[in-house]
């Protein structure tokens, strides 16, 4: 059942629309055989563009090169690509039964009735909806839908999986199952996948690699560990997660705030530090590096989101455990894990 | 268990009822209904009445009879026959030019496919009878082709052609046709699997339709035949006129008869296509 999966490169892929939109300015991306990548980004960033050029749904611009493993597939249009592809709307043709649906990339490609059968049934096991073998589309809810759009496209074997949004119809419970099931499907098939998200959780929980895109160009490519914990650019640093910004004087390796100081190791002069809100800790104890005023508090059940000022300008995101008694209105001291902090990454002109 | 109260005799007014009571809406929606009635389905029925009597003067009680029916099915078979033929004619190249239109244009998004749709759908807009001339001024001085029931054909096509385009059309850019054709280009189908399989059954409803607008339309097409007609290709509806004008009422009325039977179906078809599209 395992099929190896190919290597994909994008070379100088750029992309501009005929109304002179620049979609994409020259990516590119090396995607190694069997492994899962994200296309993170806000709407409008390119991330589906790109997807549909390694398609071949789209074609670069003259210059740009798309090769899977060593074959340059860049002129091949998308039937001749051996891909597989999931599409935001499941695009399920309505006019054939869920069976039907998914034997149509055998049948197109004349696989012999006896083998087609054993493979539809296979995939209908796979995704455990061989109760659905007979159904017409519109008899399917969402999430069957988007099991049977998984099913068509591997059933195939596909040499990559690309999947547009798959999640982003569905309603928050069934998309946290399905990402389960994507992920171990992905796992177990050791297919290279392309994965479009404006879900940093998806991209996060599924990928080994994000591929952060902002405004047709790619900002970071990295383990969901090393985009979350060391963001290279100001717009992954905003677009990932929450990133607490303190701003102040050093003067002799302290950061100077309001209502105290925290060590760096920063020179003297202005000076930004970056932390998450899990690496600021709230106190009322003698540790206190610097107090702050609790401006609010969410209770999220597994934890308790607190927003904090420092001054009038300053304020922080910190995550507590949901025990913890805190008061808006009040002045709490605050630590932060002198490991966490990070120096502001500057604007620097992207090579 | 709760137990009914019940309630004295002498008591006996009515429950409050749900109904709305009656509104001044109401009778409007009557009148209007019966000035329906009256204006269309009383003169469609008395047109059939009087196609059935001994003598339409003297009223159905001069006893019913089907010697007018047998008359014009007798002395008009031709133009029946001839009307079928070309609505069938009609139909399969509305079939071959327009559902190719409708993709062509569905695929478009540029000026020209705009300019085109407007175009295809001039002929309904210029009264058929300047179709018909503008015909006759360019390909009049070809004889065989103004003898023939081609001709008539060709004026039909003109005329029922957007019917056709727009159905088909309008189905293409409800069901999002470009997501599954796109869906079928990645499992591999090239673009004759991808018609056959994804695009025509999909527009099935459109097509369907159409089809029998076309048939209707063409097989009680007046205005353009009148002109493009000879006396040898004479189709249902001017023979029709021809009837009401030279021979006795009831023959005309008979003919009607035999009208109805043709395209009441072909409308009932319709109406439960159009349903079942939707």
């Amino acid at each position: 059942m395992r099929s190896s999966g190919i290597a994909v490169r994008l070379a100088n892929c750029a992309r501009t629309f005929a109304d002179g939109t620049r979609a994409l300015t020259g990516c590119d991306l090396d995607i190694k055989p069997g492994e899962t990548i994200a296309l993170l980004g806000p709407s409008g960033c390119g991330k589906t563009t790109l997807l549909r050029i390694i398609a071949g749904l789209d074609f670069p611009d003259l210059g740009g090169r798309v090769f899977f493993d060593d074959t340059d597939v860049t002129a091949l249009p998308v039937e001749k690509r051996g891909v597989g592809m999931v599409f935001q709307s499941y695009a399920l043709f309505p006019n054939m039964d869920v069976a039907a649906n998914i034997a149509y990339g055998l049948r197109v490609r004349r696989t012999a009735g006896v083998e087609r059968d054993r493979r539809v049934n296979e995939m209908l096991a796979m995704m455990r909806i061989e109760d659905l073998r007979h159904r017409r589309i519109d008899q399917l809810s969402g999430g069957q839908r988007q099991r049977v759009a998984l099913a068509r496209a591997i059933a195939a074997r596909p040499q990559v999986l690309l999947l547009d949004e798959p999640l982003t119809a569905l309603d928050a419970r069934l998309r946290d199952d399905l990402r389960l099931e994507i992920d171990q499907l992905l796992r177990a098939l050791g297919i290279t996948a392309i994965y479009v998200t404006h879900d940093q959780a998806e991209a996060m929980a599924l990928a080994d690699r994000v591929v952060v895109m902002n405004k047709g160009c790619i900002e970071q490519i990295g383990t969901p560990r090393q985009i979350y914990e060391f963001p290279e650019t100001p717009f992954v640093t905003d677009f990932i997660g929450t990133m607490n910004r303190l701003s102040g004087e050093v003067r002799n390796g302290r950061l100077n705030l309001a209502s105290g100081s925290i060590e760096t190791d920063a020179p003297n002069g202005p000076a930004t530090l970056l932390f998450r809100p899990e690496d600021l800790s709230l106190t009322s104890g003698q540790d206190a590096q610097f107090t702050a005023l609790v401006t609010s508090c969410f209770y999220f059940g597994d934890h308790l989101r607190v927003t904090l000022a420092i001054d009038e300008h300053q304020f922080l995101t910190s995550r507590v455990s949901p025990r913890d008694p805190i008061q808006p209105g009040t002045r709490i001291g605050c630590v932060v894990e002198n490991s966490s902090l990070q120096p502001a990454v500057n604007d620097k002109p992207r090579v | 268990m709760s137990q009914t109260p019940t309630r004295p005799i002498a008591d006996r007014t009515p429950l409050p009822s749900h109904r709305p009571p009656v509104s001044a809406t109401y009778w409007l929606q009557l009148v209007v209904t019966v000035i329906l009635c009256v204006f269309l389905i009383l003169p469609v029925f008395l047109s059939i009445l009087a196609g059935l009597t001994v003598n339409y003067f003297e009223g159905w009680t001069s006893g019913l009879t089907t010697v007018w029916l047998a008359k014009v099915i007798d002395e008009y078979s031709n133009s029946i026959g001839l009307s079928l033929q070309i609505a069938i004619a009609c139909l399969a190249c509305t079939l071959a030019l327009g559902v190719p239109a409708a993709y062509a244009l569905y695929r478009t998004s540029s000026r020209i496919g705009r300019i085109v749709e407007e175009l295809l759908v001039m002929p309904i807009a210029v009264p058929g009878l300047a179709t018909a001339l503008a015909l006759i001024v360019t390909f009049g001085g070809w004889g065989e082709l103004r003898q023939s029931w081609v001709f008539i054909l060709i004026g039909h096509v003109l005329f029922t052609l957007p019917f056709m385009t727009r159905s088909v059309l309008a189905v293409m850019s409800s069901i999002d046709l470009n997501a599954f054709e796109e869906a079928a280009r990645s499992l591999g189908a090239s673009f004759w699997q991808r018609m056959a399989h994804v695009v025509l059954p999909n527009c099935k409803g459109g097509i369907v339709a159409g089809s029998l607008m076309v048939l209707t339309l063409s097989l009680g097409e007046f205005n353009m035949t009148l002109l493009l007609h000879t006396p040898l290709t004479r189709t249902l509806p001017i023979g029709l006129a021809d009837a009401y004008a030279s021979l006795r009422l009831e023959v005309g009325s008979a003919y009607t008869v035999v009208f109805f039977v043709l395209v009441i179906p072909l409308l009932i078809a319709l109406q439960r296509a159009t349903a079942r599209s939707k």
